[in-house]
């Protein structure tokens, strides 16, 4: 069915409803934290209308340069991990019977209804010395004895990418039950391993879709602030963490204002830099 | 032995045998049609030869080698999906090109044979495009050069032309005959269009429930069915009950027909004969005598159907020889032997 173009604007009216809240809700926050990051900080706790560029100045330090990239990279981490483990794991499942996928998928919802902070402590408890698998390793006379793997960079990506690939599989799901089977089979009788065929055709077949879900688990885990502190040392601290110790331990809005407007405008950037990518590897 | 032998071959999806102890030959070269309704077993019966399932009993050889349990890329074949499955994120070219990538080939090699291929199918100057831009027909060809790039040992394709229009695809079953014929190479087609099996076909198979009802050449097939789901199957036939009565003659609907005979020990059997060799008579000359129900005048055919004792009987006719009837009369129906085929009961 032709849908009409909206002609009156009393068309538009459905729109107004999710416009408002849109704008009552993200553009007005959005645009009073743009507003305060350039406000002058007061000694105490009290900033001042102003436009200075001073949190802006200081946030430009090889210290929070490089939080900020720790943070892009930790992120950029999880996206790959999660995709390059969620890819084959989603197709496989798309290729079984239905009660199989079912089950599968509901332990994943599961995962999604565990807290930050629940997966976090699991996670702690899982990578600790006395109570962790490192345990079960020396049982098995694989280790000769029980240590610690947390705090460290690889609990946190491992607590990350856990929590984000329920996230990752669900977005991959729907892609790759569309995709015709007869593609694999047809790359199989023309001479593929079923290893090459998942490469040659099903992946560059679902390159946008991959892009996608590659930018929305990067998103995803840029946010993350409570597993980095929990399973991580200082220095494996993310942009988020800083902004929160900035707004509400050292009462300094201006500059925490000015770091997520920071972090706003890379994450964009980076976004955009994608997606043009994936055009110009379409036009090629 | 040359060319691909099947041998006591089952298919079974739990409980359902879909392929029941196949055997079957085809001689290197050959142009074979498997024919059928669906659900008979015979795309599972193709996907075995392919290697995409795997037999539940039984041995398939290429060449004299048993290639039963050779993975499907080892097998060195191409196959054409009904589906077609052209790779959409490919080019023209690059989809004819994948096999010959997937083995390594050289650059040169690759465009070479791509070029060589294009102009076989008509379409030189196209493998640049993407395969979105192109028509149904070019789909096809696009599929069928890409299966043919390796010159396969073995040509298989599954309901290749159902998602063509009805002039195309009588179009391109002249095409790929020539084509196969051109190329000497051994090609199995799955169809369930017997006018694309007898077009095409040095062999025509055909099956129901899971086993081979006859193979043998698309004229034998229509001209000595082996049996009566084949002769109604292909083409249009009057299937009659036959019967012996206490002298030894045999009957149909009750009257007895000179030169007939039953197979030696039976007692019944079922009379095919095709509507074009059923003559109509004047009442009383012919073997059997019925009255006309309904004339059908397609131009090029007439078909006069003829009720003979509660059963209908189809007489086709060209207009040349265009029989002088009009519904309600009386008209008998001439039953020469040669042109009647007895089927075992």
């Amino acid at each position: 069915m032709r849908r009409e173009p909206p002609q009156t604007l009393g068309d538009y009216a459905p729109l107004l409803f999710p416009a408002a809240m849109l704008t009552i809700f993200f553009v007005v926050p959005f645009g009073t934290m743009i507003a305060v990051s350039f406000f002058q900080r007061q000694q105490g706790g009290f900033y001042t209308p102003a436009f200075v560029f001073d949190n802006y100045a200081r946030f430009l330090s090889a210290f929070f340069g490089g939080v900020l990239g720790f943070s892009l990279l930790l992120a950029i981490t999880v996206a790959i991990c999660c995709v390059v483990l969620a890819l084959p794991f989603t197709y496989m499942l798309t290729r079984m019977g239905r009660k199989v996928q079912v089950v599968w998928l509901v332990a994943l919802l599961s995962i999604l209804s565990l807290s930050e902070v629940i997966i976090g402590f699991a996670w702690s408890t899982l990578f600790s010395r006395t109570a962790g698998i490192t345990n079960i390793l020396v049982a098995l006379g694989i280790m000769s004895e029980a240590k610690a793997l947390t705090p460290s960079f690889g609990a946190v990506l491992t607590g990350m990418v856990y929590q984000a690939f329920p996230y990752t599989v669900l977005v991959l799901f729907p892609a790759l039950v569309r995709l015709d089977p007869t593609l694999t089979e047809a790359a199989r009788t023309l001479g593929a391993s079923p290893l090459k065929a998942f490469f040659t055709v099903v992946v560059p077949a679902l390159r946008n879709t991959i892009t996608a879900t590659l930018i929305m688990v990067f998103i995803f885990a840029l946010g993350s602030y409570l597993l980095p502190q929990l399973l991580g040392r200082p220095q494996h601290w993310t942009l988020s963490v800083l902004i929160t110790d900035q707004a509400i331990y050292q009462s300094n809005m201006p500059f925490a204002a000015a770091m997520a407007v920071f972090l706003v405008l890379v994450t964009l950037g980076l976004v955009a830099l994608t997606v043009i990518a994936g055009r110009k590897g379409e036009a090629a | 032995m040359s060319g691909l032998a099947l041998q006591n071959v089952v298919k079974e999806f739990g409980s359902f045998r879909a392929v029941n102890n196949v055997d079957l030959n085809v001689p290197h070269g050959t142009f074979v049609c498997m024919l059928g309704p669906s659900g008979c077993g015979k795309t599972t019966l193709l996907r075995m030869i392919a290697g995409l399932d795997l037999p539940t009993g039984g041995a398939i050889q290429l060449d004299g080698d048993d290639i039963t349990h050779v993975p499907t890329h080892k097998r060195n074949l191409g196959m054409v999906f009904q589906s077609l499955a052209l790779f959409p994120h490919l080019t023209v070219g690059e989809n004819i090109a994948y096999p010959l990538r997937i083995r390594g080939a050289a650059k040169e090699d690759q465009k070479k044979r791509v070029d060589e291929l294009l102009s076989m199918i008509h379409l030189s100057g196209y493998a640049d495009r993407p395969v979105a831009k192109l028509s149904g027909g070019q789909r096809q060809r696009v599929a069928i050069a890409r299966a043919l790039a390796i010159s396969p040992k073995l040509f298989l394709l599954d309901e290749p032309l159902s998602a063509l229009d009805a002039k195309l695809r009588e179009a391109m079953q002249v095409e790929l005959r020539q084509l196969q014929q051109k190329l000497g190479i051994t090609t199995i087609v799955v169809t369930h269009d017997q006018r694309e099996a007898m077009t095409m076909a040095d062999t025509v198979v055909v099956m129901n429930g899971g086993e081979i009802r006859q193979a043998a050449s698309p004229i034998e097939i229509y001209r000595r069915p082996a049996d009566s789901f084949v002769a109604d199957f292909i083409g249009q036939t009057n299937l009659l009950e036959l019967q012996a009565d206490s002298a030894g003659r045999v009957e149909v609907l009750g009257q007895p027909i000179a030169g007939l005979s039953l197979p030696a020990g039976a007692s019944k059997g079922t009379l095919s004969v095709r509507p074009e060799d059923v003559h109509l008579t004047a009442p009383g000359a012919g073997a059997l005598t019925g009255k006309v129900t309904f004339v059908r005048d397609l131009g090029g055919t007439i078909e006069t159907f003829v009720d003979i004792a509660g059963r209908q009987i189809v007489a086709v006719s060209t207009p040349r020889a265009r029989p002088d009837v009009t519904v309600g009369q009386e008209v008998g129906i001439a039953l020469t032997p040669d042109v009647c085929v007895v089927l075992k009961k």
